[in-house]
């Protein structure tokens, strides 16, 4: 009877073993390969545009390539691939034109930095023109009295023909 | 009587400035004209020498073993240069001709042809290749490097190059069968490849 006893008990706590190892391996299974959803999917879809239409971001392109790269990125997702690892695996396979915006590196700097620069500039000018425009002349419409006048010939005949008007 | 003189000396924008601008504009506008003149070039042209380029190659695809295409190597051959794409339908028209034309030139070494899998996903691109049976070597378009030197504008194109490494006929569309208006079959697929490519091999 003891032994029967000792016999049950281990038959036990070798099930209860077994259980516990299965659910862990399936816990552990579940979370190597979550599904990922499609918002997930299209977080990273929308950075990435498809590469045979034009300026049609990979989220809503309706195309059976943009299909195929959409199943790529949920792959790489459900393997534990990070947002930068997936663009970065897409830039290199297709070419920079598959990203919205080019990578920060090399010329690519001067669609960056260009654009500011010539704002920048442009409204410098701007508000010196205005300046130039706005600001009184200090020389311009000054009473003078007639010794400061110039003693231009012309002008000279042309005030003598108005007094003999008047 | 007020005189409106102004004997202010000219305010404008400095010399330098205005160099720097101009060369700015300039600089703009070539940049603009050679991103339009490269828009506005087609295909790489008949009678155009081809760059030497490399290709990696799919696995169960390679080509006298080598898992590297290198244009290069194949001097003295007839390279056929096939782009396609697994979601490309018109591709799957042609693709069984070209597998039976490079069946028909396989045996004699003379004639190379490579496949070119533009923008695609390997899983799809592996799929196609064995439903259609292809056996040439084939490999994907990394970067669309190879793309970019043909200049291609869209899948399927087919670029014929002769001993050289000259380019000699570029096909646009698939090599599909030629029907009359009765729907009889002029001339098939392969034949269409083939009068291409034996005169090259002359």
């Amino acid at each position: 009877m003891k032994n029967y006893l000792r016999i049950t008990h281990y038959a036990l706590l070798a099930i209860g073993l077994a259980l516990l190892f299965t659910a862990q391996r399936n816990q552990t299974a579940l979370a190597q390969n979550p599904t990922p959803t499609d918002d997930e999917v299209n977080r990273i879809a929308h950075q990435l545009y498809c590469p045979v239409c034009e300026n049609t971001p990979l989220d809503v392109c309706p195309t059976e390539a943009c299909r195929q790269w959409r199943d790529l990125i949920r792959q790489q997702l459900s393997q534990g691939w990070t947002e930068d690892q997936i663009k970065q695996y897409f830039i290199d396979q297709y070419g920079v034109r598959v990203v919205g915006e080019p990578p920060r590196t090399g010329l690519n700097w001067l669609v960056y930095i260009l654009p500011p620069a010539i704002i920048l500039a442009g409204a410098i000018l701007l508000f010196r023109a205005l300046r130039a425009w706005t600001k009184p002349s200090t020389t311009a419409a000054a009473p003078r009295s007639k010794k400061e006048a110039p003693k231009d010939e012309y002008v000279a005949r042309l005030e003598e023909e108005l007094k003999k008007r008047k | 009587m007020t005189e409106n003189i102004n004997t202010a000396p000219h305010r404008g924008v400095p010399l330098w400035a205005q160099i720097i601008i101009w060369a700015f504009l300039v600089g703009l506008l070539a940049i603009v004209a050679i991103g339009l003149n490269r828009s506005q070039q087609g295909t790489v042209q008949p009678g155009d020498k081809i760059k030497d380029f490399s290709l990696p190659l799919f696995s169960g695809y390679e080509l006298n073993g080598k898992s590297q295409f290198d244009l290069a190597d194949h001097r003295g051959k007839v390279v056929v240069i096939n782009f396609w794409a697994s979601w490309c339908k018109p591709c799957e028209q042609e693709a069984a001709n070209l597998e039976n034309a490079w069946k028909l030139y396989e045996p004699s070494g003379e004639v190379v042809f490579l496949g070119v899998d533009y923008v695609d996903t390997e899983p799809e691109a592996r799929a196609y290749l064995k439903k259609f049976g292809i056996t040439f070597a084939n490999g994907p378009d990394v970067g669309t490097k190879v793309s970019q030197l043909f200049r291609i504008k869209g899948v399927p194109e087919t670029y014929f190059i002769d001993k050289d490494g000259v380019l000699r006929y570029v096909q646009i569309g698939p090599f599909v069968d030629k029907v009359d208006s009765q729907g009889n079959v002029v001339m098939d697929g392969v034949s269409q490849i083939q009068v291409i490519i034996d005169p090259l091999l002359k």
